[in-house]
């Protein structure tokens, strides 16, 4: 016979659905840890409201800019992203009342599109051939030619890397206490910047690993190599791995991380998992953590969970994360 | 020999090609031994200091060599030098 479950601890009543942001699961895998005496914990990010752990990012951004009198509601908001930070965005100041316009490169699928307009955000493509380096050049001509925009840019904002130093990070230690390598996906550089000076105050023996996407050569249109950008906010003294992940590599592991613990992640989660399952082989023991940053239903149309990757198209010209 | 991959940026100084081989058992050697051979290369990947320049990633097989020896990063003869621009990442 069935049997009510008992309630732990239940979170108290949200005023809105921003107030949700937070706290997410942590989940062993046991299935995927390669050895045992090493515990593979994975940090369910798709958890939080629009489904991706850009919602704490984006939160921190806005209410920090509220509290500094930068912003008031009826302020227009620019920002570049390729998708996830912008639904984000937009789901915050649809609710708080503030137009937004995101820059996203033309090439991401085709669900990130969808998911801005529904939050009534005005999307701006750049050249796809740029990549995200294309979106935040875009961005930056914009704001600076016309001052009705706020940009909170992810890309040198404090409060990006402080969303995970007072929020993710304080979650994962009062849930496993010890934690021997934290991994986590290098985009704007503020999952490992924030998780990783937190975790390293906690532990300073706690080793801090980037899993950083092989863009293919098709979303890499630099026309000098001093085009290149390093994101203001990433100071790379604090990592202690930076390993590269082919879009290959991270789709197969994609595929593991559903087929084999059920979890429906996106692209970049399956290449964090990857780097995540090689540090775990190379320890004897301890607690590997890795962030899986958003889930799977924003890459449905790429057929991902259905084709093997052989049979996928645009593997490397398509910007996955 | 290491085999040093060349990204899309790069090819138009070393005759369009995407991969070459070249001697050397650290990441400044065979940097080094690649600028010797293609000179057109010389100021893209180093400073004038002569140090990595500040938008070249460079990985031995696939780990970024500024999170470990930088230039003094061992290269064995059948590792792979990937050089990458830097570039901004997503979300």
């Amino acid at each position: 016979m069935l049997q009510a479950r008992p309630v732990k601890d239940p979170r108290p009543c949200c005023p809105d659905v921003i107030g949700v942001i937070g706290n997410t699961p942590l989940v062993e895998l046991k299935r995927l840890s390669p050895k045992e005496g090493v515990r593979l914990f994975a940090k369910l990010e798709f958890y939080n409201p629009t489904g991706s752990v850009k919602d704490r990012v984006a939160r921190s951004m806005i209410e920090r800019a509220e509290q500094e009198g930068a912003i008031q509601p009826g302020q227009h908001i620019l920002e570049p992203t390729s998708g996830n930070t912008g639904i984000s965005l937009g789901l915050i100041c649809r609710l708080k009342g503030y137009p937004l316009t995101v820059v996203m490169p033309e090439n991401v699928t085709a669900e990130r599109s969808e998911l801005l307009r529904m939050y009534g955000a005005e999307i701006v493509y750049s050249e796809g051939a740029k990549g995200s380096n294309g979106a935040v050049e875009v961005a930056l001509e914009m704001a600076e030619k016309d001052s009705r925009f706020y940009m909170p840019y992810q890309y040198g904002n404090q409060a990006n890397p402080d969303a995970h130093y007072y929020g993710t990070a304080e979650e994962i230690i009062e849930e496993l206490g010890e934690v021997t390598a934290f991994v986590a996906g290098l985009g704007t550089g503020g999952t490992l910047m924030g998780n990783g000076r937190r975790l390293k105050e906690h532990d300073p023996s706690t080793k801090i690993v980037a899993a950083e996407p092989l863009q293919g050569e098709d979303v890499q249109g630099l026309r000098s190599l001093d085009d290149g950008f390093i994101p203001p906010i990433i100071d790379i003294s604090l990592l202690d791995r930076k390993i590269l992940v082919s879009n290959r590599d991270g789709i197969v592991w994609t595929q593991k991380l559903f087929y084999e613990e059920g979890i429906f992640a996106g692209v970049s989660s399956g290449a964090i998992a990857s780097v995540a399952a090689r540090i775990a082989n190379e320890l004897d023991e301890g607690n590997v953590v890795f962030v899986v940053a958003d889930g799977g239903d924003k890459y449905m149309s790429a057929g991902l969970w259905t084709k093997s990757v052989d049979e996928l198209e645009a593997v490397d010209s398509t910007v996955w994360w | 020999m290491a085999t040093v991959k060349i990204p899309p940026v790069l090819r138009p100084s070393v005759s369009g090609m995407s991969e070459v081989q070249v001697e050397g058992g650290t990441v400044g050697e065979v940097l080094r031994g690649l600028a010797g051979e293609h000179p057109e290369t010389q100021d893209q990947l180093f400073s004038t200091a002569g140090e990595l320049n500040r938008y070249v990633n460079v990985y031995v097989n696939d780990e970024d060599v500024r999170v470990q020896e930088g230039l003094d990063t061992d290269v064995g003869p059948g590792d792979t030098v990937v050089i990458l621009p830097a570039m901004a990442g997503g979300d």
